[in-house]
């Protein structure tokens, strides 16, 4: 069953730069899904359109039955909260404690406390970091941080996990830790997982499917694929 | 229930932020507190300004003098024609002896020229108050054209000069005190703008964790509002102290007696809420403004 079903997509930045063109993709409920390709290939403005920071000039791209194209800026928040994302720089809120920044789109959605406390404590379990609830950020290894960023985006239970170099600013050994972890949310809880990554040790180990963009043109999508440019099925 | 959940999320939110952005948040409060003070001082002067030339225009009288060949019934007649007119505010009598008194006490050389004269020379006359100074001359005109008043006078040319004078003095004031609300509503704004600048990751990682406008934009308003409202503080006892101070310093009068201070218990109250007000509503504006600015809507 089709979770995201990307149609003759093409983005052009108003500074006149291609981002993607004419990309057709369709990722299905549950799957684990590498997008690869050098840098500028398109495959960050691919991520972009998924969680709607950015539209798309030209086709369709639908998550989770949302028309991402027709979304209005102030509506965006619906969609996000249908997915949850992982950001290569964590992008987490410094003046937050670990379970308040897990919480705190819990909190935005109007949960009451006792229905936000088993699902930040459960999330924060799945990542390990169930014993750092009171520390700040600026208290956490790269590593960690990683990780309450993965707590925050599976909180709300999202059908989509978005991950955009999630394992860019970490050193092999964490960067295995953090994949087993995301492994596990797609293995135990179905997410489907999307992730955008330079990583070939980890693409070429884990065997799954990988899709490869380059020039905004999709030339490669192949199961059990590796870590190689111009790969086509 | 979810609706007020946000709203009390937001307001404990605010007052931890605060808080945990805690040199932001002087820096915003001192701001605030100075720019009021300067709102602060223009609002009292310009009050007894505005309360000084009130006081001179209340004063300002008519006096009509009533010919000497009419009777007690022609003299009731005038009164009542006087008080009948849309402009009236007060009238009192008084007769020719009481000026000749009056004259005798101030003016010593002609006390015994007074004297000798068998007969007063003097009018008397009708002292006529009326509600708004702007009618002074053209009630003046009307009276004179009674029948049975010998003239009615209101110093035209010294009184008109110092109407006029009251007015640009008024004017000035009040444009003094707008320009300095304006210039305070700008520099407590700019200054919240700044202090969410250096926040404005935080504005984009809330989009990102799927949290609607509104709920983005409820604490960084109520912090705004508790910031002005915090800055507004020391304006308020600052004014409360000094303006008691120099009201009982000068017994309620500068100059001998001629300008008297408007009472701390009229003033002080509205001042108060003026800059409690100004103060909070422009700090809560300013951050809607200011988070509008990084919510792309």
């Amino acid at each position: 069953m089709k979770l995201i079903d990307i149609k003759d997509c093409s983005k052009v930045y108003k500074n006149g730069v291609t981002g993607l063109a004419g990309l057709d993709l369709e990722i299905d409920k549950g799957e684990f899904v590498f997008i690869i390709g050098q840098t500028a290939s398109g495959k960050s403005t691919l991520i972009k359109l998924l969680y709607r920071e950015e539209k798309p000039t030209k086709g369709t791209v639908i998550v989770g039955g949302i028309n991402v194209a027709k979304l209005r800026n102030s509506k965006v928040y619906k969609l996000r909260r249908k997915l949850g994302v992982v950001f290569q720089d964590f992008k987490l809120l410094p003046k937050l404690t670990v379970y308040e920044n897990v919480a705190f789109g819990l909190e935005t959605l109007g949960l009451k406390a006792s229905e936000i406390k088993p699902k930040v404590l459960d999330s924060l379990e799945r990542v390990g970091l169930k014993d750092k609830i009171r520390v700040f950020p600026s208290q956490l290894s790269g590593g960690e941080q990683q990780r309450v960023c993965i707590a925050r985006a599976i909180v709300n239970n999202p059908r989509l996990l978005i991950c955009d170099e999630p394992t860019g600013n970490l050193d092999p050994e964490t960067s295995k830790e953090i994949m087993d972890v995301i492994e596990s949310i797609n293995r135990d809880l179905g997410t489907t997982v999307i992730m955008a990554t330079h990583d070939k040790e980890i693409v070429n180990r884990m065997k799954k499917r990988v899709i490869t963009i380059e020039n905004g043109v999709k030339v490669g999508d192949k199961m059990k694929g590796s870590y190689r440019v111009h790969e086509s099925n | 229930m979810r609706a007020i959940r946000i709203l009390f999320r937001s307001i404990r939110d605010a007052f931890k932020s605060v808080f945990r952005n805690f040199s932001l948040s002087i820096a915003s409060i001192i701001c605030i507190t100075i720019t009021l003070i300067l709102v602060a001082i223009s609002l009292v002067l310009s009050s007894n300004v505005n309360h000084f030339t009130a006081s001179i225009e209340k004063e300002l009288t008519i006096v009509v003098y009533l010919s000497n060949d009419i009777d007690s019934n022609k003299e009731k007649d005038i009164e009542n024609q006087i008080r009948n007119m849309s402009s009236f505010e007060s009238l009192v009598f008084k007769s020719k002896d009481e000026w000749k008194k009056e004259m005798q006490e101030s003016l010593g050389e002609l006390d015994s020229i007074l004297e000798d004269m068998e007969d007063n020379p003097l009018f008397d006359s009708l002292l006529v108050k009326v509600k708004n100074v702007s009618d002074l001359s053209a009630t003046t005109d009307k009276i004179s054209e009674i029948d049975g008043v010998y003239s009615a006078t209101y110093g035209k040319d010294s009184v008109d000069q110092m109407i006029s004078i009251f007015r640009v003095i008024e004017k000035v004031a009040l444009v003094i005190v707008i320009a300095l609300i304006v210039v305070t509503a700008f520099l407590i704004s700019n200054t919240i703008r700044l202090a969410i600048y250096a926040r404005r990751s935080e504005i984009e990682i809330m989009r990102l964790v799927g949290t609607s406008n509104i709920a983005i934009k409820l604490p960084f308003e109520f912090e705004g509002l508790f910031l002005g409202i915090l800055g507004s503080i020391i304006p308020v006892l600052l004014t409360i102290y000094a303006y008691i101070l120099t009201y009982d310093f000068f017994d309620g009068h500068i100059f001998s007696h001629m300008i008297e201070l408007v009472s701390p218990n009229e003033l002080l109250f509205f001042i108060s809420i003026i800059l409690v007000i100004i103060g909070g509503v422009v700090g809560m504006l300013g951050s809607h403004h200011a988070v509008r600015k990084y919510l792309k809507i």
